[in-house]
């Protein structure tokens, strides 16, 4: 009981369900499994982003240019569709921006290990490299029209269930997708040699160095698989919206950082997990999702999301903080 | 030779190149009055609002909420500009009117600075999560504050600030030379400067030489708003309007500008004449293309290309330096 406490992931957790307690006394609607499918949904997006966005954490990184190399897939995709859609299956589809995504990923960690340019910094170039130049070549034009089987596979369901008013609903495959990725990449972190000394390397590079761990490997792993989300995401995005723009995933990085960050994953590395990764992008879902069912007007979903995340950090700065504090008394003792 | 060459000469190789190859690629009309003059219109936005994510990554920190308190404080002054009398009165177009918008514009910038330093200094929150978090919410402020509409129309005073000239230079330019002059000037001349340096590269060094790192990280972060308070009253000025949602896209290119410039991301480094160098590059590249008539994202993508060639530069000839070192 007492580890939970200390666990950044239950406190999230208590959030969460407070906030829906006090949705659901003001609009009832909101705990219906209908609006639990549709949200899971529509924030699968936001989710597999935000999975990739974890690796690059926990190794001490960070990555703004998933948006561009998502855009980058997304579009040879939907360039694809409407060429050979024909010839084409979802499968492929995936695997094409999968790894578009990974070589670009790829790419962004050799430029990080080999030249020693601070993530932060390389992953905001590329950013302006990829996104630049795909607009310059696509000259900014949306894409739509795909053939019918892509639409179909957008709105296969698990399940289907019909609410009272005779609307079918139910669980989504692209849900599916999500939630399968998270399981892998849950288990990644949590029994693999590869995710444990990911956490060892965003701890103290040097120690994990020599302690034998690879560093570059790691690095082009966790860049690659933020780039493999990406690539994953894009598509999840052309099946939801079936449509691909170049300028509709750019700029919403840092919405995505802060859903991680929410869930507890620190900028300076070692920590977070795809429990509080998952918590996190719940609570922005449900707060988002929550204000419209209680009939706030929408231009009040920052103010909110914003104090929420600097109560959110405020809370674990001082945790962190205090637990320090304790720590100096222990050793005067 | 390759140890002396500074940050700063690589700059000043790659600022040469750069005019030459844009003057050999667009003929005359590169070295012309009236493409200097453009160019010097445009420059301002970006630099003001690069000094005032430059002061934060000095102390090792970054202010992601710059673009947010710019739009926000100049929403204020386009409130008071458009909205404290009626349109028919004469009021509306007095010079006492912008003075007091600007004022008041800037006070926001300056609170939001003190809400920033209070954050990190007291709060011990990490600045990009303190300022990632801000800029939510002042962006979430400033659209209830507009109910997400264009706020437009000012006084022809408050439109000469964007878009006179004075003796040729153009009035943003004069802005942001003095906002230059006056970092330059902490930086190098005041005790702050110097603590701001130390507080980068090793606050725990800089905490028991008996510096008071509170107060060094208020300061920087009051300084940070105010720079985005002066960048709000020149692009509402030459915008002719305010809103939420501007220049958004200037974020990430700050940093690109700072980085270029030779500020170093992990803090403790940095010069404003790198700064100003390295702004004079991008815009020389941007202007240059302009001119060819080739699209802004081809801009976007050079810029990246520019800053990842000058790290790797540098990198490089850190290495060959460590090496003679060694032997």
């Amino acid at each position: 009981m007492k580890k939970l406490l200390n666990r950044h992931e239950t406190y999230v957790f208590i959030a969460v369900v407070v906030f829906s307690i006090i949705i659901t006394i003001i609009n009832p609607n909101f705990f219906t499994l209908e609006n639990l499918f549709d949200l899971l949904k529509s924030y699968s997006l936001m989710g597999t982003f935000a999975i990739g966005m974890l690796f690059v954490l926990i190794s001490g990184g960070i990555d703004i240019s998933f948006t561009a190399i998502a855009t980058v897939a997304g579009y040879t995709i939907a360039v694809l569709l409407l060429n050979v859609g024909d010839h084409l299956n979802i499968y492929m589809v995936f695997l094409i921006a999968g790894s578009i995504g990974i070589a670009l990923g790829f790419l962004n960690a050799v430029i990080i290990h080999v030249f020693r340019i601070p993530s932060i910094i390389t992953t905001i170039a590329t950013l302006n490299i990829f996104y630049g130049l795909l607009t310059v070549i696509t000259k900014g034009k949306w894409l739509y029209g795909f053939p019918t089987w892509f639409g179909d596979f957008a709105t296969t369901r698990v399940f289907t269930l019909y609410s009272a008013h005779g609307n079918p609903y139910g669980l989504s495959i692209i849900t599916v997708i999500w939630i399968g990725l998270v399981f892998i990449s849950w288990f990644l972190l949590r029994f693999t040699i590869l995710g444990r000394s990911l956490y060892a390397m965003g701890g103290n590079v040097n120690s994990a160095k020599r302690a034998g761990f690879n560093i570059f490997g790691n690095t082009a792993f966790v860049y690659s698989y933020m780039g493999l989300m990406a690539g994953i995401g894009s598509v999840i995005q052309a099946l939801l919206v079936q449509t691909v723009a170049p300028n509709s995933l750019v700029g919403k990085e840092m919405d995505v950082i802060a859903a991680v960050v929410l869930g507890g994953a620190s900028l300076t590395g070692g920590t977070g997990s795809v429990i509080g990764t998952i918590l996190g992008v719940t609570l922005i879902a449900i707060m988002g999702n929550g204000l419209t069912l209680m009939h706030v007007p929408a231009l009040w979903y920052k103010v909110v999301i914003g104090l929420v995340i600097l109560i959110s950090v405020g809370v674990s700065a001082y945790r962190r903080k205090m637990s320090a504090h304790k720590r100096v008394i222990i050793e005067n003792d | 030779m390759f140890r002396k060459l500074s940050h700063f000469s690589i700059l000043l190789i790659v600022m040469v190149a750069a005019i030459l190859i844009m003057w050999g690629l667009t003929g005359t009309d590169f070295m012309s009055l009236g493409n200097f003059q453009s160019m010097a219109y445009q420059l301002p936005e970006l630099g003001v609002l690069t000094l005032a994510m430059m002061i934060a990554m000095l102390t090792s920190g970054i202010n992601l909420s710059i673009i947010a308190t710019a739009n926000l404080s100049g929403i204020v002054m386009a409130l008071i500009l458009t909205k404290t009398f009626p349109p028919e009165s004469a009021l509306i177009n007095s010079p006492w009117l912008v003075v007091g918008a600007i004022l008041t514009g800037l006070l926001v910038a300056i609170i939001v600075g003190l809400i920033n330093g209070f954050l990190i200094a007291v709060l011990d929150i990490s600045p990009i999560l303190a300022t990632l978090g801000m800029m939510i919410l002042l962006g979430g402020v400033s659209l209830v504050l507009t109910d997400g509409y264009v706020i437009s129309g000012f006084s022809p005073t408050m439109l000469a600030i964007g878009n006179k000239d004075w003796l040729g230079i153009p009035v943003p330019m004069i802005i942001f030379l003095a906002c230059a002059g006056f970092m330059s000037l902490i930086l190098n001349k005041t005790p702050l400067g110097t603590r701001i340096y130390m507080f980068g590269s090793n606050p725990v060094a800089c905490f028991y030489s008996g510096v008071n790192n509170k107060v060094v990280l208020f300061r920087t972060y009051i300084i940070s708003g105010i720079f985005s308070g002066i960048a709000a009253i020149i692009m509402i000025s030459r915008f002719n309007s305010a809103k939420a949602d501007y220049g958004e896209s200037y974020l990430l290119l700050t940093i690109l500008a700072a980085v270029l410039g030779g500020v170093s991301a992990a803090g403790g480094f940095g010069k404003v004449s790198g700064l100003i160098i390295s702004l004079v590059i991008l815009q020389m590249i941007s202007s240059g293309l302009n001119l060819m008539g080739i699209s802004n994202f081809f801009t976007l993508a050079l810029w990246g290309i520019v800053l990842i060639f000058v790290m790797i530069v540098k990198y490089v000839i850190d290495i060959r330096a460590q090496k003679r070192w060694n032997a």
